[in-house]
């Protein structure tokens, strides 16, 4: 098991320094290209939520990113220090309804949850959150039987 | 720092903006202005070109939906052309292609409003 780390502010300018870190992490596990770009899209939409919601795009908060894979699962946890967040009250997006209402939140969610296998919640408020994401990794090698 | 920008031009009445590299929260404004000064312009006839484009959230994804029914209210529409089947994919999860015309090529997304003009 290795496991990596980041710490960055809650600036949309360090998105790209994440989907780095996230892509070299992932490159070290071996991980195809394509879940790849699964994997650092989810970490994109959960870290932009983040900035948005959670610290309300002030700049000073901290965001950090940790990556950890066996040899079936690649894990990202994102904790931050912002507002908590209740995500069962973010309805699942209508995009037709959306288009009449020209909302656009919500979708960054919906990507994470089609994109990885798994994505949990912890809130503790005035503590901290954290968004767990998972992705299960095809072995090329099985043992299996 | 992602490297994202776009470059517009004009074809009679319709007008193509060009995107390059990585669009994302940081660079979505970028997006937004060129809606904007076309919007300003009254060029409601807008072809998207996504062919240099290497990456997109929803973020981005987003900015399309922002302008959208301005636009289509002033006879006009935001047509796409160029997607990688990457970029194409993350469209077609959010049900996209059931909102706009995707077009292989920039030169067809074009002639798609000369026709039905």
């Amino acid at each position: 098991m290795k496991t990596k780390k980041l710490k960055v502010k809650s600036r949309t300018e360090n998105l790209s320094v994440i989907r780095d870190f996230v892509s070299k992490s992932a490159a070290e596990a071996g991980i195809s290209s394509d879940v790849m770009e699964n994997i650092i899209l989810a970490v994109d939409e959960a870290c932009t939520n983040i900035i948005k919601h959670a610290y309300g795009s002030v700049p000073d908060g901290e965001l950090i990113i940790k990556t950890k894979f066996t040899q079936a699962r690649f894990e990202i946890s994102i904790t931050d220090y912002g507002r908590s967040f209740a995500p069962e009250t973010i309805p699942e997006p209508d995009l037709q309804k959306y288009y009449r209402q020209r909302r656009v939140g919500g979708l960054g969610m919906y990507l994470m949850k089609t994109l990885m296998d798994d994505v949990k919640y912890v809130s503790i408020p005035g503590k901290y959150n954290e968004v767990l994401l998972s992705k299960n990794i095809k072995v090329a090698q099985s043992n299996a039987g | 720092m992602a490297e994202f920008n776009t470059s517009v031009k004009e074809q009679g009445a319709v007008s193509i903006i060009n995107l390059k590299g990585y669009l994302d929260a940081h660079t979505a404004p970028i997006l937004e202005n060129n809606f904007v000064d076309l919007i300003e312009k009254n060029r409601y006839q807008i072809v998207v070109d996504f062919k240099d484009l290497a990456y997109i959230s929803s973020a981005g994804l987003g900015v399309f939906m922002a302008y959208i029914e301005k636009i289509r209210d002033s006879n006009g529409d935001i047509k796409l052309s160029g997607m990688s089947d990457k970029v194409y994919n993350i469209f077609d999860l959010l049900g996209f292609p059931l909102l706009y015309e995707i077009f292989k090529s920039e030169s067809e997304a074009i002639k798609k409003f000369t026709e039905t003009k």
